[in-house]
């Protein structure tokens, strides 16, 4: 038996040192695979070489300061989706209604904005917490059906996505809810108003050096404080129990229906933020389409982040790059679609090694098991055959 | 009476794409795959439709190659999450995002001519007043249906083929342990749905429309999942709120003409309300798979 234990421990610690090379070779060839694809695509359809592309979006994402600022202010919105999304997964719950959530928490942001009055740090805050409202709002109407009449939350949140694209149409389609101010009899387009300079979160830098809006910060503030609920609370405990296994925190006495919904009223709420740090940071007005998909993208980055909020930041920012990257690609004559392609590509590079090496390691643990039962069967025949 | 005519001819054109791809999803669903890559199953249906189509000049071919698409991405889905157990939802966001990449930028590089299928009047049948024209006047890819909604049921209710999905999707274990290979079934169910689901962007490319336009599914993968939703993951139920939502979509289009003042929004939005609430009001009756977008994996013995 202790000969069987010891062969264990060996072939866990041996193999990690070529496991992590497994991981990094794994990871290069996937990725690999993914920008060779895009390459292949521009050479055949379009006039353009893959250099110049990849050359293109780097210099929309990483070369100089101003662009390094575009990236992080793309990723900021992500990383806030994606810690809420975080708080709901732990638990088990998967909440896919980011999209709406945080189109609903940008919409009551935006009503804030305009009508606050003065502006200035009291504005924002207050433009913060009522994005935050709207999107718990919206999650919450989710909970409230999930933990009454036991309806899938996974269906409900994606509904609500279309409906909350419906309201935040209908608002901006509205003259007496937020549809723009006419300015001397002009026509006007669905949109809002620009919320006013100073609604808006102050940015540091000036454009052509390293310039970044504030919304960083609360960003990483956030992921900080989310980092530390989920590994250090009695809370964040709870959550991580009950997405393991239900029943057993039931019986525990965990409330699956408080900590369930608390978690996925959070989880709204971030996105919310993230709809209000985008308005207040980056859009400064509310359009249909406003989203631009932060949602799905911030949903993305937290499940590829496997529940670390730690491991968020670098998804994050990824996205990020490529977001900003991607509005360069226009200056190549390259349609700018090919960002989409570029990044899904990677996305299903990045998703295949630790997939595949968990396969791999399965089939190895499922036939050390069997060999183990066939050798204590063997034992246990010899043992009987004496006697 | 005759406006009435108009409306119903629009709201079966409407419905179409929708019940192809719904009559697979409904498959993949009882499996066990909350499959909300459909988006993108759709988008490469219509795109890869209309460029078979252009290339060969036949309809007919258009269709093969446009089913062909949709399974394509179907491959991509179900080997990603019921082979390697990758996320379904990322798997299928990502997927949505790639098809929409991918086609608009072919779109943008290559030149396709447009074609459209033909109308088949079946006579006698057509002059029934009121549905006669809606029902038998219409492209001929639309009596694929014919075809296609006996054959869904068929093989969900009627083959062991079935039995097996359907096992699969409700309690993954006991299938696994009467020797059912759970993931597989859930990978060829998959399969089916990829292939209607690239019929019924076909049909809405080369069958109604005649071009692509960037996008142009706008959405109707996820109002297939609704469909299912609304339809209690039955057939029967799936098709009529298939057509519950294409009508929807044909008062949208028509009231404004006939002169009616109407909020377009709640005209957009009815579908997915009417499935929420279809959950909330028939929990009972409209009962969802056990294990719908619950990953399967063996254990250990």
């Amino acid at each position: 038996m202790s000969k069987l234990v010891g062969l264990f421990s060996g072939a866990v610690s041996g193999g990690r040192g070529r496991r992590v090379g497994l991981y990094v070779v794994l990871y290069a060839l996937a990725i690999l695979a993914a920008l060779a694809l895009s390459a292949l695509l521009v050479v055949l359809a379009t006039d353009a070489s893959p250099w110049s592309v990849f050359k293109a979006m780097y210099d929309g994402s990483l070369r100089d300061g101003a662009a390094f600022g575009l990236s992080l202010d793309e990723a900021t919105p992500l990383l806030v989706v994606a810690l809420g999304t975080i708080l709901a997964t732990r638990c088990g719950i998967i909440n896919i209604g980011q999209e709406g959530q945080l189109i609903i928490g940008a919409t009551f942001a935006t009503w804030v904005a305009l009508e606050f009055p003065g502006g200035g740090f009291p504005a924002i805050a207050a433009t913060m917490l009522v994005a935050a409202l709207g999107g718990a709002l919206w999650a919450g109407i989710a909970a409230v059906l999930r933990f009454t009449r036991k309806v899938d939350v996974v269906i409900s949140t994606l509904l609500m996505n279309f409906i909350a694209a419906e309201v935040v149409s209908f608002a901006v389609n509205r003259a007496y809810l937020l549809r723009e101010t006419s300015v001397g009899g002009q026509l006007t387009v669905p949109q809002s108003d620009r919320i006013p300079e100073n609604t808006r979160l102050p940015r540091i830098g000036h454009f052509p050096d390293f310039n970044v809006s504030t919304g960083v910060f609360l960003a990483i503030v956030l992921t900080a404080v989310i980092a530390v609920v989920v590994v250090r609370t009695r809370w964040g405990f709870r959550l991580r129990m009950l997405g393991m296994n239900p029943m057993a925190a039931a019986s525990a006495g965990v409330s699956v229906a408080a900590v369930g919904a608390t978690a996925l009223i959070l989880s709204g709420a971030f996105a919310g933020v993230a709809g209000g740090v985008m308005l207040t940071g980056t859009a400064f007005r509310l359009q249909p389409g406003f989203s631009q998909s932060v949602g799905y993208d911030g949903l993305l980055v937290a499940l590829i982040a496997r529940g670390s909020p730690i491991a968020c930041v670098p998804v994050a920012f990824f996205f990020g790059v490529l977001r900003a990257g991607g509005g360069f690609l226009a200056s190549t004559g390259v349609p700018r679609y090919l960002v989409n392609i570029v990044q899904s590509l990677l996305v299903l590079a990045a998703l295949f090694p630790p997939v595949f090496l968990g396969l791999r390691e399965r089939r190895k643990q499922l036939a050390r098991a069997r060999a183990a039962a066939r050798m204590s069967d063997a034992s246990v025949d010899t043992e009987l055959v004496p006697a | 009476m005759n406006d009435l005519t108009t409306i119903l001819s629009s709201a079966m054109r409407l419905t179409a794409p929708l019940a192809f791809a719904g009559a697979g999803e409904q498959v993949a669903e009882r499996s066990g795959t909350l499959n909300i890559s459909i988006e993108a199953m759709m988008l490469a249906g219509a795109f890869f439709g209309l460029l078979g189509t252009s290339i060969f000049g036949n309809v007919a071919v258009g269709f093969v190659v446009g089913a062909a698409a949709g399974l394509a991405v179907a491959v991509i889905h179900a080997n990603f999450s019921h082979r390697l157990n990758a996320n379904t939802f990322v798997v299928g966001l990502t997927l949505n995002v790639l098809l929409l990449g991918l086609t608009s930028f072919l779109d943008e590089t290559i030149d396709m001519t447009p074609h459209q299928a033909g109308v088949i009047r079946i006579p006698v049948l057509r002059s029934i007043p009121v549905i006669g024209e809606p029902l038998f006047v219409n492209r001929w890819p639309m009596y694929l249906l014919v075809v296609v909604l006996p054959l869904s049921y068929w093989l969900v209710q009627r083959t062991r083929w079935g039995l097996e999905v359907r096992a699969s999707g409700e309690d993954p274990q006991a299938a696994d342990v009467t020797g059912i290979d759970v993931n597989k079934r859930r990978r060829q169910s998959l399969y089916y749905c990829g292939l209607l689901a690239g019929l019924g962007g076909a049909y809405l490319a080369i069958a109604e429309v005649g071009t692509f336009n960037q996008n142009m599914t706008a959405g109707r993968g996820f109002l297939v999942n609704s469909a299912v939703i609304f339809g209690g993951w039955t057939l029967k139920g799936t098709m009529g709120g298939c057509f519950l939502f294409g009508a929807a979509d044909a008062l949208r289009l028509a009231l404004p003409a006939l002169g009616y003042t109407i909020t377009p929004q709640l005209l957009i939005m009815a579908p997915y309300l009417l499935a929420i609430l279809a959950m909330l009001f028939f929990a009972s009756r409209n009962r969802k798979p056990a294990a719908l977008a619950v990953a399967f994996e063996r254990g250990i013995t």
